[in-house]
C-alpha cells in the first residue's frame, strides 16, 4: 500500500504530497525532510530503492525534481517505480511537456490531476 | 485557501465553509468543497463527521459525478465512521450493473481503503461470491481495482476464497496471452503489468491449488513469463516486465512447484544478483532471501556465496543491507565461519548506520552455528573490539552466560580477556567483559606468566580511571573476587583493594557507593567471603534475547505478507516447545517430569494398556461387577495408558538423547542448538480423552489434533452396523509420510478399514471409511493405532474409537401399557440386574435424564409415580441378538446425591450386564468438564412432573409392587 508520496526539488522544496496515512503537520515536515536527506545524495548508479524506518521508499528522479513513492517491504518495487513514470507521463501529457514550474504556478490543476490520476496508481 | 495553506499558514477557520460547500447543489460548488476537505483534513479529524450524511447522499443518488467526487473523498480519507456508515453503499455500488465502470472503479478502491483501515467494521461476509463475479469483469479497469480488493480480502482470510482461485488464474492467462487487452491498458506492449503482478499476489495467499487443470494452466503461464522475460534497451518495458517476472518468481515459490521449475528459478535469481543493473541485483538479492524461507534451496544458493559477499561492499547501501540480509539467512553450520569472517571483517569500514545491525547479526550467526565455543568467544571478543559502540549490553551478556555455563570454556575465555586487556585503548564494552570474565575465572590462570592476582589487579585497575561510573560496579566486583581467590592472602594486594574499597565508599553514586561498603565489610570477615564470593551460579537457559531481538523488529504493512502467513503455520507449534529447552543439556524441572511421566507408563509397557482391556475383557465374562470405587480406577488409568500420546513422548526423549550424542560434549551441544533443531516433539491440541467422550455422544467432530495433522470423524450408524468416515487432514504445505493406521478391533466389533494412503499431499485431506458391525454386546473399544511422519518425527497416537455401545442403542419410546409386562416378564438375574451404585457425580434429575436421552436411552418421563426416579428404554441391536428391548430404572436419593440404585433388565444375560455396567461407568467416571459438550448435545428437555398425576399412580404402584 502507498503510504505517500512526494514531489521534491534537491533543493528539498516539496512541489506535491499526498499523504495516505494520517500524520501531524510537524511529522509531515519530519517525513518530508527524511526522505530529502535519504534520496538526494544517492548516486544515479544505484538502486531505486531505499529503506526509510519500517518502509521502503521508490524514487525516480526526472531533472531535478524526485518523485518518492514510500510503500511496504512486501510491496513489488518494480511495479511502483513504474507507477511513477506512469504518473510522470500523464502529468507530462496534461501539461503537454510538464516541468516544475508547471506544478509551482499551476499547483490547482496539479492537485485536480492528482486526485484523478493516483488512484489509478493504486 | 489551498494556496495559503500551501505555504504553510494555518487555515483552521476555513475548514467548517469547506465541508458545508460539500452539501452545494451545484457541480463547481460542489468539487470545491470535495477537492478542497481532502486536502487540508485528514481522517481523524472531526469535521469530517458533519459530512457524512451529505456524502452518503452523493453515494446513493444518480448523479453520477457527484458519486465519483463522494467516493474519492471517502477513498483518500475516509475513516472509521466513513466505514461503520458507507460501506453497505459502496458495496452495492460497486456490483450494481447499472453503474458505470468508472463508478465502480471507484467503488471499489473506496471500499478497499474502508476495508483496510478497519476489517472490523465492513462486513464483508458472504462477498465471496461476489467477488468471484467481479473477477469476470471484462473491463480492465473495474477489474484491477477488483483485484486489490481481493488481495486485501483475501490476505485476511483466505480459506473462504477459494472459489475466486480459478478466476485469478483465468485473468492470468488472458494476459499474458494477450487476448483481448484494449490499446490504453498496455503499458510499453505489456499488457497491464499492475494486474498481473496484483493477480499474482493474490494467487499467493492460497496455500495450495488442488485442482489439476488450474494448476496445469497457472504453471503454463508462469513458465512463459519465466522463460520469456528478456532484457531490452527501453527502461521502463525492462522494469514492467521485472515487475512481473518478480511477482512470478514470488509465486512459483509459494506454488511448491516442481524441483525442475524451482532450479529455474534459483538459477534466474543467481543470473540476476550477477548483472550490473542495481535494481535487479536488488531484487536478486532480496528474492532469494525470501527463497531461502520457503524452500530447501539453500545448497543451489550457497554456490553464489562468493556473488553475495561482493554485494555486501557495493556502494550502494540499499544493496548492502539486501546481502546482509541473504548471508544472515543462508548462513548454516557448514558455511558460518566464512560468513562470520566476511562479516567481522566488513564491520571495520562499514558505516555507522548499518554497524549495529551486522553485530548483531554477526553475534547471533555466531551463537547459532559456532563449531565449536572458543571460537564463538572469539567472534564475541573480536566484534566488541571493532565495532564496541554498536554491541548492545545483550550481546556481552551473552557471551558470559556462555561462559559460566560452559566450564571447559572458562580458562580460554579469561586466556583471551587478558590478551585483549594489553592493548593500548580498549572499548569500554571489552573492560567490562574482560574485567566480569577475569574476576570470575582468572584464578584459573593463575599459573600462566603475568596472570597471577596481583598482575591482573594492576592491568585492571589501569583502566579505572579511563571508564564510565556505569562500568565501575563491575571492577568493583571483579577486585572482591581476585581478593577471595588469592589465597594465602597477599597483604600488599589486600591493603591496595581496601584502598580502592575505602575511596569508594563516600561516592556519590548509590550502587558503587553500596557495592564498596559491602565489599570491605565482607573481605574482612576471611573465610565467610569465600562462600559469599563464591563463582556464579549457572544461568537458567533461556531463548537468546538477541534472535528474540532480531524477531522483533516489527514491520507495518497494509496487508499480511505471504510469506510470513506461511512461515506461521509452520513455527505456531514449534514455538510451544522452544520454550522447554534443555537447560545446559539436562532437562530443566519442567521437562524433566513431561518426559518422566509417560516414560515410566512406557517402562511398565503397553502391557498397562493391554492390561486394560483385557481387564475390561475380564469382567465381561465374570458376572460379578467390583465395586464401583476399583472400576473409576480401571477407568481411570485405561485412557491414560492408551492415550497418553506415549509416541510422541519417547520420540522427544530420544531426540534429546540423540542430540546430545551426535557431538562429543554433550554441555556445549546442547547449549548452542539452535532452536529451529529442538522443536521435534509434537504435542496433540486439545484433550484426547475429552475429545473421544464428546464423539461418544455426538457423530461427527475432531477425534485427534495436533500442529500437523487432524482427524475428523464422521459416523452413520443403522441397526447393528455403521459406516465411519475418518478425515485426515493435513494441516501443512509439506507432505505428511508414512501414514499407517491400524484397528486393533475387540473380539465383538468387525471392522473393515479401507485402504490409507502412504502419503498425504500437503494441505489435503483424505477420507478412510471404515465399516464397523456389531456381533455382541460389549463395553469395550476398538482403538486406532496411527502414526506418521513428518520431517523427522515419527508421531504415534493411539485413539480410542467412538464405536461404543450407545452407538448400537435406538431410543424407543413405550407407554405404561408395554412397558409393565416386559420388566414383569423379566423377573430376576441373569436378565434383570439391580446395583446399588455409590460415588455417582451429584446432578440434578434433570440433567440425568438429558444424560441418558443424548447416551440414546429414552426417558419416560411420568412412567414411575415417584419424582426421584427415571425410567427410561431403548433397544439394542447386533449381530447374535434379534433387536432387544432394554429397560431401565433409577432410584435416587434425594438426600444423597452421590448414590442411586439402579435395575437393567433385557432379554439377554450379557446385554443386561453390559448394559448395567455401561450407564455405571457413564455416571461416575465422566470428567465434569464433559459437561458443556453434554448441554450442547440436542437432547430435549424432560419436564418433571410436579405431582405425579392420578392415572399414573397405578402403574407405578404396580412397578413399586414388581420391585
Amino acid at each position: 500500500m502507498i503510504r505517500f508520496i512526494l514531489l521534491q526539488n534537491r533543493q528539498g522544496k516539496t512541489r506535491l504530497a499526498k499523504y495516505y496515512v494520517p500524520l501531524e503537520d510537524s511529522e509531515k515536515h519530519k517525513v518530508e525532510y527524511e526522505v530529502h536527506r535519504l534520496v538526494v545524495n544517492r548516486d544515479p548508479k544505484f538502486t531505486n530503492f531505499v529503506e526509510f524506518r519500517t518502509h521502503k521508499v521508490i524514487y525516480r528522479r526526472y531533472a531535478g525534481l524526485f518523485f518518492s513513492l514510500c510503500v511496504d517491504i512486501t510491496d513489488n518495487e518494480l511495479a511502483y517505480l513504474e507507477c511513477i513514470h506512469l504518473f510522470v507521463e500523464i502529468l507530462d501529457h496534461f501539461f503537454s511537456n510538464v516541468c516544475e514550474l508547471d506544478l509551482v504556478f499551476n499547483f490547482h490543476k496539479a492537485i485536480i490531476e492528482r486526485m484523478g490520476e493516483l488512484e489509478k496508481l493504486e | 485557501m489551498l494556496y495559503i495553506f500551501m505555504l504553510g499558514y494555518d487555515v483552521d477557520f476555513g475548514h467548517m465553509e469547506a465541508v458545508s460547500l460539500i452539501s452545494a447543489p451545484k457541480y463547481p460548488e460542489k468539487q470545491v468543497g470535495y477537492i478542497v476537505t481532502s486536502c487540508l483534513l485528514n481522517e481523524n479529524h472531526d469535521f469530517l463527521r458533519l459530512a457524512i450524511n451529505t456524502v452518503r447522499n452523493d453515494i446513493i443518488g444518480r448523479n453520477e459525478t457527484f458519486q465519483c467526487l463522494a467516493l474519492t473523498m471517502v477513498g483518500n480519507i475516509g475513516g472509521r465512521d466513513f466505514a461503520e456508515s458507507l460501506a453497505p453503499d459502496v458495496q452495492k455500488l460497486l456490483i450494481s450493473s447499472s453503474c458505470r465502470p468508472l463508478v465502480r472503479k471507484k467503488a471499489a478502491l473506496c471500499l478497499l481503503r474502508l476495508f483496510r483501515k478497519n476489517p472490523d467494521v465492513v462486513n464483508v461476509d458472504g462477498w465471496v461470491d461476489r467477488m468471484a463475479q467481479l473477477l469476470d469483469e471484462r473491463d480492465l479497469g473495474v477489474l484491477t481495482s477488483s483485484m486489490s480488493l481481493l488481495v486485501a480480502l483475501v490476505s485476511n482470510n483466505h480459506e473462504a476464497y477459494w472459489s475466486c482461485l480459478p478466476k485469478c488464474v483465468k485473468t492470468l492467462e488472458r494476459l499474458a496471452r494477450n487476448q483481448d487487452i484494449p490499446q490504453e491498458y498496455t503499458y510499453y506492449g505489456i499488457p497491464s503489468p499492475w494486474l498481473q503482478v496484483k493477480t499474482m499476489r493474490a494467487l499467493q495467499y492460497f496455500p495450495t491449488i488442488e485442482d489439476p487443470n488450474t494448476r496445469r494452466s497457472l504453471f503454463e503461464v508462469l513458465q512463459r513469463i519465466l522463460m520469456g522475460t528478456d532484457v531490452v534497451k527501453n527502461v521502463n518495458k525492462n522494469n514492467a516486465s521485472h515487475a512481473v517476472l518478480f511477482e512470478a518468481l514470488a509465486l512459483v515459490m509459494h506454488l511448491d512447484a516442481e524441483k525442475e521449475m524451482m532450479s529455474q528459478c534459483v538459477a534466474l535469481l543467481g543470473k540476476f544478483i550477477a548483472v550490473r543493473e542495481p535494481n535487479i541485483r536488488y531484487l536478486g538479492l532480496e528474492n532469494m532471501t525470501r527463497m531461502l524461507l520457503v524452500t530447501d534451496v539453500q545448497d543451489i544458493i550457497k554456490r553464489h556465496q562468493a556473488q553475495i559477499i561482493t554485494s555486501l561492499k557495493d556502494p550502494d547501501i540499499s544493496i548492502r543491507r539486501r546481502a546482509l540480509d541473504l548471508l544472515y539467512g543462508m548462513c548454516d553450520i557448514t558455511n558460518a565461519k566464512d560468513i562470520v569472517e566476511e562479516l567481522l571483517q566488513y564491520l571495520s569500514t562499514a558505516e555507522f548506520a548499518m554497524r549495529e545491525e551486522l553485530s548483531l547479526k554477526a553475534a547471533i550467526l555466531a551463537e547459532k552455528f559456532a563449531p565449536d565455543l572458543s571460537w564463538y568467544v572469539d567472534v564475541i571478543l573480536q566484534l566488541i573490539d571493532k565495532a564496541g559502540d554498536f554491541v548492545s549490553d545483550d550481546i556481552w551478556f551473552r557471551v558470559v552466560q556462555f561462559v559460566t555455563n560452559n566450564e571447559d570454556l572458562q580458562p580460554y575465555a579469561a586466556a583471551k580477556a587478558r590478551e585483549y586487556l594489553d592493548k593500548p585503548a580498549i572499548h569500554e564494552t571489552m573492560v567490562k567483559v574482560s574485567a566480569y570474565l577475569l574476576g570470575e575465572f582468572g584464578h584459573l590462570l593463575a599459573r600462566r606468566p603475568g596472570c597471577s592476582p596481583k598482575e591482573l589487579f594492576s592491568i585492571i585497575h589501569e583502566k579505572l580511571p579511563t571508564v564510565l561510573s556505569s562500568t565501575i560496579p563491575i571492577l568493583l566486583s571483579t577486585y572482591a573476587k581476585i581478593l577471595m581467590h588469592t589465597q594465602p592472602p597477599d597483604p600488599e594486594l589486600q591493603n591496595q583493594i581496601w584502598g580502592i574499597f575505602n575511596k569508594y565508599e563516600s561516592c556519590i553514586d548509590a550502587e558503587i557507593q553500596q557495592r564498596a561498603v559491602e565489599y570491605h565489610a565482607l573481605s574482612r570477615k576471611g573465610a565467610s567471603l569465600m562462600d559469599i564470593l563464591a563463582e556464579m551460579p549457572k544461568f537458567p537457559e533461556r531463548q537468546s534475547a538477541l534472535i528474540k531481538k532480531a524477531e522483533d523488529t516489527e514491520v507495518d504493512t497494509a496487508e499480511q505478507s505471504a510469506i510470513k502467513l506461511r512461515a506461521q503455520q509452520q513455527m505456531s507449534s514449534a514455538l510451544v516447545v522452544t520454550d522447554q529447552r534443555p537447560a545446559n543439556g539436562t532437562p530443566s524441572g519442567i521437562q524433566l517430569s513431561l518426559v518422566k511421566v509417560p516414560s515410566m507408563s512406557i517402562n511398565e509397557d503397553q502391557n498397562m494398556a493391554e492390561q486394560g482391556l483385557s481387564h475390561e475383557n475380564g469382567i465381561l465374562s465374570k458376572v460379578d461387577p467390583q465395586t464401583p470405587s476399583a472400576d473409576l480406577l480401571g477407568d481411570l488409568l485405561g485412557p491414560l495408558a492408551i492415550e497418553g500420546p506415549p509416541g510422541t513422548d519417547v520420540q522427544s526423549q530420544q531426540n534429546i538423547v540423540s542430540g546430545l550424542e551426535n557431538v562429543p560434549n554433550t554441555v556445549e551441544a546442547a547449549a548452542i542448538v539452535p532452536v529451529e533443531e529442538q522443536t521435534n516433539s509434537v504435542q496433540p491440541i486439545g484433550s484426547i480423552a475429552e475429545r473421544f467422550h464428546a464423539l461418544c455422544l455426538k457423530d461427527s467432530g475432531v477425534l485427534y489434533e495436533d500442529p500437523y495433522i487432524q482427524i475428523g470423524i464422521k459416523a452413520e450408524w443403522r441397526a447393528h452396523q455403521g459406516r465411519v468416515v475418518l478425515f485426515l487432514g493435513n494441516k501443512n504445505t509439506s507432505p505428511l509420510v508414512s501414514v499407517h493406521a491400524i484397528i486393533l478391533p475387540p473380539s465383538h466389533l468387525k471392522i473393515e478399514l479401507s485402504l490409507v494412503p502412504d502419503t498425504i499431499p500437503p494441505r489435503a485431506q483424505v477420507q478412510c471409511p471404515l465399516e464397523v458391525v456389531n456381533l455382541r454386546p460389549s463395553r469395550d473399544v476398538a482403538v486406532l493405532d496411527f502414526s506418521y511422519k513428518f520431517g523427522n518425527n515419527m508421531v504415534n497416537a493411539k485413539l480410542r474409537l467412538p464405536a461404543v455401545l450407545n452407538k448400537f442403542l435406538h431410543p424407543i419410546s413405550v407407554s405404561g401399557d408395554e412397558f409393565f409386562p416386559q420388566w414383569r416378564s423379566l423377573s430376576g438375574p441373569p436378565l434383570k440386574l439391580q446395583e446399588v451404585v455409590r460415588g455417582v457425580r451429584p446432578m440434578p434429575l434433570l440433567d440425568m435424564a438429558n444424560l441418558f436421552n443424548s447416551f440414546r436411552l429414552m426417558v419416560s418421563p411420568g412412567l414411575d409415580p415417584n419424582p426421584n426416579n427415571l425410567v427410561a428404554s431403548t433397544t439394542y441391536y447386533s449381530e447374535s441378538t434379534r433387536p432387544m428391548l432394554c429397560l431401565i430404572r433409577i432410584e435416587t436419593d434425594p438426600a444423597d446425591r452421590t448414590q442411586l440404585r439402579m435395575t437393567v433388565a433385557s432379554g439377554d444375560p450379557t446385554l443386561t450386564f453390559e448394559l448395567k455396567e455401561f450407564i455405571k461407568e457413564q455416571l461416575v467416571s465422566i470428567p465434569t468438564a464433559l459437561r458443556s459438550p453434554m448441554a450442547a448435545t440436542p437432547a430435549p428437555p424432560i419436564p418433571q412432573p410436579t405431582s405425579p398425576a392420578a392415572a399414573l399412580t397405578d402403574p407405578g404402584a404396580m412397578l413399586a409392587g414388581l420391585l
